[in-house]
């Protein structure tokens, strides 16, 4: 399988369009993805390549369409729903908490629901509180959905094709910022399992966890670490985070004694906070000091430049919560 | 669409199934026999017996969380279902659902829902399949006159029409929206007007007539199997009962209660069968048929077992954690 380098978006198109190739049942939907390409461009060429049957454009009308969606998956389709932004999950929330999630085991295994929801989210670029939100921990929460939040192209290919292939509701987040990004793909078709974190780079003193764009300040302080005090931090980067691949994480802990675990998302009851408990349960007693998280800041997202650099965790901020763990 | 002598009989006898599943579930619940709440529509049967006559064999049914009345008439067994009550292993959902979400993928009865207006979408998406595959196949969902205050509600009238999906939404206007007079929670007096805003027909019918019921249905099925969209029905019908155990329905009085029964459906069809040559003994027979079907399954259910509480993760998906 050979690999040519891919933005993260053409990476997504690319693992749609040889799913909608190999199985007709696949088809998606959402605002302003046909024609126009979807806002971020993730869609573009699909519609002329399958036509406004499989590539459907939708009013703006998240509870709408997200049933429907999962309406078709119920009776045999594979659908992928495009939310324009995970803010917008929030309109859909009781079709896609109360109902996708629960169908199946509701009906005692009668029914399933194949839906993948694709989204993106992320702050950055002055979007604001209302475009720019991480909501990942409120999916993660409620049973129901296995969660991708994917940081390289090729994860987000490998991934978004396991995910439309699944017979149960999968959330695929992708990252606003992350769109451009390019790192080499491999062709033809590619599938990454859920619940297989990936070692970024090795290191013995300290374990770094992240995922989706906060894995590029994680690993910026990765460097720092090392160039600047000699620690050398393994990074890990969780890829799902339901499931999420507790053996890699507490393996490497077990190795390292000390942990941090770094999301965008607002840290009070946010992933970094189920992460870092389990983990202590798991590796108490070889533990060195407790397992530290750092997140978005606990208020909505600013406007201004000057105060969404301030929101934003910076890799020295990461720099650090490693050094304070490591008592240094 | 008039009914022939054997629809008609076939449809007081399912009303009389309804009826009677809807009592004993009462009196289930009354002696303690399952927990949590069941919401039954004994004087609306119906719409529910109107609807099936209306449509055909694979149509779909998207009910509510009142929705036993469907689940019978789309083929499910009484035993089934009194054992998804009680939360049987045998229950329709193996007792993961309870009354509120009985539903079988092989006769088509999308699980009856507990949001009032979450399954207009999902029907809508039952509808785009069809549509897709080019099949000639119709899904009907069913929702409360409440429903209709809901966003999802006018997102799926929305989306239905703009797509012209082949679906009915129906609406059962028992005039109480739980226990809210639908007139206090809406300005319009008819709802069936609230279609014209969403570029579908909309019509009124009565609800405690079987034959009226199964007339309009037939008619939006042959609109939605043309490929001419939706139709919305708002069915004029009433809840004998409360919308759920304890409700002693004060909120309206005993008059238009007795008012409703005068008309009911099932009565008026027995009317009908007698006149058309049906004599007492007759209908007696039908009774008791009917009779001794749902007390065999009502028994055999009661003494049916619980679900092992080691099979708790059927139908959790792989990544679910299911011990602690």
């Amino acid at each position: 399988m050979s690999a040519r380098e891919l933005p993260y978006r053409e990476a997504i198109r690319e693992a749609i369009q040889i799913e909608m190739q190999r199985d007709p049942d696949v088809f998606i939907m959402g605002e302003d993805i046909g024609s126009y390409g979807g806002i971020y461009k993730v869609t573009k060429g699909l519609y002329e390549e399958f036509g406004p049957e499989r590539v459907m454009d939708t009013p703006i009308s998240e509870a709408g369409f997200v049933g429907a969606a999962i309406g078709a998956a119920m009776v045999g389709k594979r659908p992928i729903v495009e939310l324009m932004f995970m803010d917008f999950s929030l309109v859909a929330a009781d079709q896609i908490l109360n109902q996708a999630g629960k169908q199946r085991f509701m009906s005692g295994d009668d029914f399933r629901v194949p839906m993948t929801i694709r989204t993106q989210q992320g702050a950055g670029g002055g979007v604001g509180a209302q475009h720019g939100q991480s909501l990942e921990a409120l999916f993660m929460h409620i049973p129901g959905f296995a969660i991708a939040l994917p940081s390289t192209a090729a994860d987000a290919k490998g991934l978004m094709a396991t995910a439309i292939r699944m017979d149960d509701p999968t959330m695929f987040i992708e990252h606003k910022t992350l769109y451009a990004e390019k790192d080499p793909v491999p062709e033809g078709e590619y599938l990454i399992p859920f619940g297989q974190a990936a070692i970024r780079t090795e290191g013995s003193d300290i374990t770094l966890i992240s995922y989706s764009a906060s894995m590029l300040p994680t690993l910026k302080a990765a460097e720092l670490l090392k160039a600047n005090h000699g620690i050398h931090a393994e990074v890990i980067d969780l890829r799902t985070i339901v499931p999420v691949d507790w053996e890699t994480i507490t393996a490497s802990i077990m190795k390292t004694g000390h942990g941090v675990v770094i999301h965008e998302a607002h840290r009070r009851g946010g992933v970094g906070a189920e992460i870092a408990s389990e983990l202590t349960q798991r590796t108490w007693g070889t533990l060195a000091a407790p397992i530290a998280r750092i997140g978005g800041l606990d208020i909505p997202i600013p406007f201004s430049p000057s105060l969404e650099a301030v929101w934003h965790i910076q890799p020295q901020d990461i720099v650090n919560t490693a050094l304070r763990t490591l008592k240094k | 669409m008039s009914l022939s002598t054997q629809q008609l009989e076939e449809a007081y006898a399912e009303m009389l199934r309804i009826r009677g599943f809807e009592e004993r579930a009462q009196e289930l619940y009354a002696k303690l026999h399952f927990k949590g709440s069941t919401h039954l529509g004994i004087g609306q049967e119906a719409v529910a017996v109107g609807a099936r006559l209306g449509l055909q064999e694979g149509d779909l049914v998207a009910p509510t969380y009142r929705g036993h009345a469907y689940a019978l008439a789309w083929g499910m067994t009484s035993f089934s279902l009194f054992a998804e009550l009680l939360g049987r292993e045998a229950g329709s959902n193996h007792g993961r659902g309870g009354s509120k979400h009985m539903g079988s993928a092989e006769l088509g009865v999308i699980p009856g829902n507990a949001i009032v207006a979450a399954n207009l979408p999902i029907a809508c998406g039952t509808a785009l399949r069809a549509k897709m595959d080019g099949d000639d196949e119709v899904t009907v969902v069913v929702f409360g006159d409440g429903a209709t205050n809901q966003a999802a509600f006018h997102e799926a009238m929305n989306l239905a029409a703009v797509w012209d999906l082949p679906v009915i939404f129906l609406c059962e206007n028992n005039l109480y929206s739980e226990m809210t007079p639908i007139k206090d929670a809406v300005k319009v007096d008819e709802l069936s007007i609230r279609a014209s805003a969403y570029g579908m027909p909309g019509v009124r019918v009565d609800g405690m007539s079987v034959g009226a019921v199964a007339d309009v249905v037939s008619q939006a099925a042959a609109r939605a199997r043309a490929g001419q969209g939706p139709t919305f029905i708002e069915a004029m019908t009433y809840r004998y009962c409360g919308h759920m155990p304890g409700d002693m329905c004060d909120y309206r009085t005993r008059e238009e209660e007795a008012e409703w029964k005068s008309r009911d459906a099932i009565e008026a069809c027995e009317a009908l069968l007698v006149a058309g040559g049906k004599t007492p003994a007759e209908t007696a027979a039908i009774r008791e048929r009917v009779e001794q079907e749902l007390n065999a399954a009502e028994a055999e259910a009661l003494a049916s077992p619980l679900p092992d509480p080691s099979t708790i993760s059927r139908g959790a998906a792989a990544w679910m954690e299911t011990s602690r």
